[in-house]
């Protein structure tokens, strides 16, 4: 079980939890605001944007050449910025927070 | 201030990505009253991009993608009515009738009936054996059982669009062997340029799936569970199962019959609202206005749908909204992703980029004069991207340093 925080551009805050999966589902899910996922998770959207805290940004793993691709020259990127369509939930990520890009 | 909603009725029609998508913009627009959200389908709504591509090579049982789960259907109070379909709009009396002779009110009521794959005349069709399309839930599961079944796995796919051609690489994969039959002189004719036909052409080539065009498939004869797909020039190819990709035919029965404007589609304007004032309609079956290209479109996509879903949700429940997008789209086939932006019809000229030191990276830009019209990019996210931001600001491009790989691909580096 990993437990996710995701910060909205909002700053309204949801901690959900959730065994399986990306976090791109999860958040869809659970409404959180500005993950829409259209692409249904197969990295060709960019409408699940997030920056990752730096502190847990190792856990999330490395991004794949076509999504630093995607990242690179969106508006709102950073150092921290990831899709989440491609971070899989499992215990290594527990406890990561997540601001959602706008 | 919106006025009370929560004594009214919206009934969706057609409960696919517009739809769905439609039903909770409402709820977060501000929707107090009921949304009924009505599909012939009955499986629960469904991804529906990958039914030619993971869901056709997932070897166990299939798992649908669903779009949202049953618990937000039921905490966002939509009610969801599967495997109905409608068969009337009275517009006067503001319902719609089902065929087991029922009926309900509406006050808002949202088309978003789609398409249907198109049935090619060809003699013997009919009588032909594991003849499938490929749009629903239900087809998929159907030519997996069907090529399970199969002692030689022989697949002829009628039709070399998208469609076509991912069902082909997803059967490949399965490995069963796969012969696309294309009418026009070169596959994706209808779709996209010379160029990046070519470089499907190769891929599919390279996967040992047989592309074959100016074929125009006349008659098919069948017999002990064979078929034989006979082509105008004489030639025939044998098939065990046969899969029609030969384009759409859009549901506009309902809207024409109830008197709304129909033209390629069902005519909508900027706020997705058909000639009448309490019905609209989204994805697929619109045809609607796009601002950045100045003309009418009818679009096949998932982000046509899920937008248009969502300005006409905001317009329901009374506020400002303007469908204002420019239009992207995605194929996956084998190990490469296809990414599209813009509509290239009325190109002059093309720039390719083949990008050095990566593999099986290109990207085709589409010109009309200096105006940049549509970029395809092939596993390249900042082609993608960029051609995406180019677009949109009408930016001016150097069409010499574009072509020229020695020069990366970076948000200057072709002003």
């Amino acid at each position: 079980m990993a437990k996710i925080t995701f910060i909205t551009s909002d700053s309204e805050t949801k901690v959900l939890e959730a065994n399986s999966g990306n976090i791109m589902e999860l958040a869809v899910q659970n409404k959180v605001k500005g993950i829409d996922g259209n692409c249904g998770g197969v990295c060709s959207c960019a409408t699940c944007h997030v920056h990752v805290q730096p502190e847990y940004w190792e856990k999330a793993g490395e991004p794949s050449e076509l999504e630093q691709d995607m990242l690179e020259f969106d508006d709102n990127v950073s150092e921290y910025s990831r899709l989440s369509c491609q971070i899989k939930v499992s215990d290594t990520i527990d406890g990561i927070v997540l601001k959602v890009a706008k | 201030m919106p006025k009370d909603t929560s004594n009214l009725t919206c009934a969706i029609i057609g409960a696919s990505h517009a739809g769905v998508n439609l039903a909770f913009s409402l709820r977060r627009e501000g929707w107090e009253g009921e949304i009924l959200l009505f599909d012939s389908d009955p499986e629960f709504p469904y991804h529906r991009p990958p039914l030619s591509k993971t869901y056709l090579t997932t070897l166990e049982g299939i798992e649908y993608d669903v779009l949202f789960p049953k618990e937000n259907y039921s905490s966002d109070n939509i009610t969801l009515k599967l495997g109905t379909t409608i068969t009337e709009i009275n517009r006067e009396e503001k319902t719609i009738s089902f065929a087991d002779g029922n009926s309900e009110h509406y006050d808002k009521l949202v088309l978003a009936t789609g398409a249907r794959p198109l049935i090619p005349v060809i003699e013997g069709l009919n009588g032909a054996t594991n003849v499938f399309t490929m749009r629903t839930a239900k087809d998929t599961q159907e030519i997996r059982k069907a090529l399970n079944q199969c002692n030689e796995k022989r697949v002829v796919i009628i039709g070399g669009g998208y469609i076509g051609l991912e069902t082909a690489a997803s059967l490949r994969k399965i490995g069963a062997e796969v012969i696309v039959l294309e009418r026009e002189e070169r596959i994706l004719s209808r779709v996209t340029s010379f160029e990046m036909s070519m470089f499907f052409n190769e891929l599919h080539k390279q996967h040992n799936v047989a592309l074959l065009t100016n074929k125009n498939v006349i008659a098919i004869e069948s017999s002990n569970g064979m078929n034989k797909v006979i082509c105008d020039d004489d030639t025939s190819y044998q098939a065990a199962i046969i899969i029609l990709g030969v384009g759409v035919k859009v549901n506009t029965e309902l809207a024409a019959q109830a008197g709304l404007e129909i033209s390629n589609g069902i005519k909508v304007n900027s706020a997705a609202k058909t000639n009448d004032n309490d019905i609209y309609a989204i994805g697929d079956c619109t045809y609607h206005f796009n601002q950045h290209y100045q003309r009418f479109i009818r679009l096949e996509s998932v982000q046509n749908a899920v937008d248009q879903a969502k300005v006409a949700a905001a317009a329901i429940c009374g506020k400002e909204a303007n469908y204002d997008a420019i239009p992207w789209f995605w194929s996956d086939q084998y190990d490469v992703k296809l990414q599209m932006v813009g509509l290239s019809q009325g190109y002059t000229e093309v720039v390719k980029r083949v990008e050095i030191n990566k593999d099986r990276s290109e990207s085709v830009w589409y010109f009309r004069g200096d105006e940049l019209l549509a970029v395809d990019a092939v596993n390249n996210g900042k082609a993608y991207v960029l051609g995406t931001r180019f677009i949109r600001s009408k930016q001016r491009i150097n069409k010499q340093k574009l072509a020229d790989t020695t020069i990366p691909i970076k948000p200057t580096s072709f002003l």
